[in-house]
């Protein structure tokens, strides 16, 4: 216990002379424990009124800070305008952070806040009703107060918590009827949107701490190399440098300062190991890619007799489609901060993954769990990146060697040069019609490296690599899909919408394929082709009305079948169910196509079923946004290897859609009680085969490789 | 190292550092003013943006030793209370998501408005065109900057 309460002391008086985030100071060991109702790890209601959650999900852009403190006030009653959030650490009053992905947060934990929210209401309700001898059904919790309408009396919250916090919560509080809601469903601005636009809100790279160095790490620039020897006289003349050393993953430059640090590494010479990688290039992977398509893979869905079907269709077609690795960019560069003192470690970082990065730097430092500490930050953008635990553990491991806090920050080249990449895939579709035009087989081989097995996920190699593919969203008799894993040398990982970033281009791409083979418009034919019915695929169900329901109010909203575009213009329908969030999404997106074979998409018509709608213009935001991102990949995006090392190196290599390339957003609801989805990744999916499908209602060229501008102008 | 006298948010300093310290790091790291972000350092993604003398610059690309005392206003400096027309259009824009890019897309916006009170959407496309968000706040960036616009001219 001792051991405990030094490590509280020392947090607490270095929080005061730590220059920290508002957050950090106010971090809970710091928190006086006497006046105030602490019902759960997450909440806390004071005296003067003032409720504070500490939001346990990542914030990196999704907006879960505001959105987990919404469904938390809205049980609680809570009066908004009184509502402050922090971040939860690794402390274990928090439970669980979890891992920030997959929106994931808004399935798995609303329920549970939910309850968090209506504990504490019940507790306030029932210490009012002590407090007036009256029964607790006669009182009502109402924007922060607790009222007795009969009487006219009512008591804030803070004058009640000292009485609430003498009673037991009860386990199973009842939970509001959303018909009574009044902060869910509205319009709510973000939490963070004040210190956003005055420079006050702080990341991880704004952080400074008293003695910290700041290091800047040269790596190998081949996948898999290693350090054979390096000459550190000429970086340590550089002023402000501190030290030169080596660390797992290249070697590290100590300085006063930033830049000092970043100037040290260029005058750094290191010769490396660059090993069996370092002939690796795109053409290579490309190569064993075709070899691995051509014997069978997997099989991970199969209904009827796909080859049969196939060898009787009436019209067969064939088509090879690719997607290329692609690096997440986030607008912050990877940076963490640690300073690991003996006895104990406290790390500040934007990771989306606390809990995956403890174990590790149990390894490193010898340290227990419970010395560790991750206080997660803001994170400038995350998009599955910041779940890779590498920027977190550079940190750790860089004080453990200079004996001091360190902070790592990465340089832009660092980034795109050393991420965990979205995977490349090849892959080959057949289909078949019959003779009335109505699809009669479907089968998709494709191949690629497996993010689970490269990483050692404990679950089967092809986990993260279907949905998008098995997941087919059509009624088609005869169906195979099947995947091969063909892994390289370059790190996989997740990166927004993981699989159903590349597999519903490939399948909605192809499908319209096969409704133009069929003289079909693409809609109708999309539309009279789903299941009649329900259907489980794998631990999801598809239910083909609300897929049914968004493709058809994308192509109403977009005036489908009326509107006319002008010459050069085309339009092109695309939709995902994401089962995985529960949330399903159809996009029309128009282009306008020059002959010089340029591509600028003006529009994109965007339906969402999200179920209930926790916050519209949040969603909205989401919706924009994986269309944005979703859009820089299906025109620019590619990373290519040669040499072994990955060409981008800037933003210049690797070009982002920006202001005046970013289409006009047009974002529908479809109503739905049904429990609010996830909305980070499903914008995602749509958008790519939507412009491709589009480009060809334009030209008549079907592009079947992404990025598609560089393949638009080859083919131009 | 040499000593050189800056006037920054309307207040003049001494900063000892190289002369060749890009302007983004003595901001963040001499000065304590991290509300200018360090997005590439390569000039390329327009995070890192202050004005220069009222124009827009990439701090990531200035160096110490070429600011030749001209005043620099940072996200800090662009109103004492962080209530410019620009802030709270943001605000009720509600642009930002992640938050990284948005000092540097707001000073951007700054240059733009102090010479160009009522831009266009190309006007805005043209000025606002070299910053990088994504997140994909663009089209509110883009609304934020015609509410100040329209805030100025009733208020």
């Amino acid at each position: 216990m001792s051991d405990r309460r030094d490590f509280l002391k020392t947090m607490g008086s270095l929080s005061l002379a730590f220059y920290l985030p508002l957050d950090l100071k106010a971090a809970p060991v710091a928190a006086p424990a006497t006046t105030g109702l602490e019902p759960n790890g997450m909440l806390r209601i004071d005296a003067d009124g003032t409720v504070t959650i500490w939001a346990t999900r990542t914030e990196i852009g999704q907006g879960v800070r505001t959105s987990q403190a919404m469904v938390i006030a809205e049980e609680l009653e809570a009066d908004w305008s009184r509502v402050k959030v922090l971040q939860a650490s690794t402390n274990p009053k928090f439970g669980d952070l979890g891992v920030t992905g997959g929106s994931q947060t808004t399935r798995s934990t609303t329920e549970g806040l939910r309850k968090v929210g209506a504990q504490a209401r019940e507790l306030l309700l029932q210490a009012a009703s002590d407090t007036w001898g009256v029964s607790k059904g006669e009182c009502l919790a109402r924007s922060g107060q607790i009222q007795h309408p009969s009487s006219g009396r009512q008591l804030g919250y803070g004058d009640l918590v000292e009485r609430a916090a003498r009673l037991t919560p009860p386990a199973d509080p009842p939970l509001k009827s959303a018909k009574d809601f009044r902060i869910l469903g509205k319009d709510i601005p973000r939490v963070d949107g004040p210190d956003f636009v005055t420079g006050r809100a702080q990341f991880a790279s704004d952080l400074r701490l008293p003695g910290m160095l700041v290091a800047s790490i040269e790596r190998c620039p081949v996948f898999g190399g290693r350090l054979k020897s390096f000459d550190a006289s000429a970086a340590l003349k550089v002023p402000g440098v501190k030290k030169v050393l080596p660390v797992s993953s290249g070697v590290a430059v100590f300085a006063e300062d930033t830049w000092s640090a970043f100037s040290g590494r260029q005058a750094l010479k290191v010769q490396w190991d660059e090993g069996p990688a370092a002939k690796l290039d795109s053409a290579g992977i490309r190569k064993q890619f075709e070899a691995r398509l051509t014997t069978p893979g997997k099989v991970v869905r199969k209904e009827g007799d796909a080859a049969s079907a196939l060898a009787s269709a009436a019209k067969r077609i064939q088509a090879t489609y690719d997607a290329p690795f692609l690096a997440h960019a986030t607008m912050e560069p990877m940076v963490a901060v640690a300073d690991m003192q003996p006895g104990r470690c406290k790390v500040w970082a934007p990771t989306q993954g606390p809990a995956w990065a403890i174990p590790s730097i149990e390894k490193i430092t010898g340290l227990k769990a419970e010395q560790i500490e991750i206080q997660v930050t803001l994170a400038g953008g995350g998009f599955g990146r910041r779940a890779m635990s590498d920027f977190v553990l550079d940190a750790v491991e860089c004080s453990k060697a200079a004996g001091v806090p360190v902070k790592v920050q990465w340089t832009r080249p660092d980034d795109f040069q050393h991420d965990g990449y979205r995977p490349a895939t090849l892959h080959m579709l057949e289909g078949g019609l019959d003779d009335q035009g109505h699809p009669l087989a479907w089968k998709h081989r494709f191949v690629g490296p497996s993010i689970a097995a490269s990483n050692h996920f404990p679950w089967p190699p092809e986990a993260l690599e279907l949905s998008g593919a098995s997941d087919l969203s059509y009624a088609i008799p005869n169906l195979q899909v099947e995947w091969g894993q063909s892994d390289t040398a370059v790190p996989v990982w997740f990166w927004r919408a993981v699989p159903a970033s590349f597999n519903p281009f490939v399948t909605e791409c192809f499908l319209d394929e096969l409704a133009h083979a069929a003289g079909r418009d693409p809609l109708d034919f999309r539309l009279d082709h789903l299941p009649k019915s329900p259907r489980k695929l794998g631990r999801d169900t598809f239910e083909p009305d609300r897929y049914r329901a968004v493709l058809e109010l994308a192509a109403a909203k977009a005036e489908w079948r009326t509107r006319k575009l002008p010459k050069g213009w085309g339009r092109g329908i695309a939709g995902h169910a994401y089962l995985d969030c529960g949330t399903y999404v159809a996009q029309v997106a128009e282009v306008e196509t020059g002959s010089g074979g340029s591509i600028h998409v003006r529009r994109v018509v965007c339906a969402v079923d999200c179920g209930m709608v926790l916050n519209p213009r949040s969603v909205r935001a989401q919706m924009e946004g994986g269309i944005a991102y979703g859009l820089s990949a299906a025109l620019y995006g590619e990373i290519s290897l040669k040499d072994g090392r990955v060409t981008a190196a800037s933003f210049k290599d690797q070009p982002m859609v920006m202001l005046p390339t970013m289409p006009k957003v047009e974002v529908h609801f479809v109503p739905s009680d049904l429990p609010p989805g996830g909305v980070g990744e499903p914008g995602l999916p749509p958008l790519a085969p939507a412009v491709g499908n589009a480009v060809f209602a334009a030209t008549g060229k079907r592009l079947r490789s992404l990025p598609l501008l560089p393949l638009m102008l080859r083919k131009a | 190292m040499a000593v050189f006298n800056l006037s920054v948010n309307g207040q003049s300093l001494k900063v000892e550092a190289p002369p060749d310290m890009p302007l983004l790091w003595v901001l963040r790291e001499r000065l304590g003013l991290t509300g200018t972000k360090f997005g590439c350092g390569q000039g390329l993604c327009g995070a890192c943006t202050v004005l220069l003398g009222g124009a827009a610059v990439r701090s990531c690309m200035t160096r110490l030793g070429d600011l030749r005392g001209r005043s620099i206003t940072t996200i800090e400096g662009l109103d004492p209370k962080g209530a410019h027309p620009l802030q709270k259009a943001w605000i009720e824009a509600d642009v930002a998501q992640c938050g990284y890019c948005q000092t540097g897309q707001i000073m951007t916006a700054a240059a733009l408005l102090a010479a160009n009170p009522g831009p266009s959407d190309a006007d805005i496309d043209q000025a606002m065109g070299r910053n990088v968000c994504r997140c994909g706040t663009y089209l509110r960036i883009r609304e934020a900057i015609h509410l100040a616009a329209g805030k100025r001219v009733a208020p």
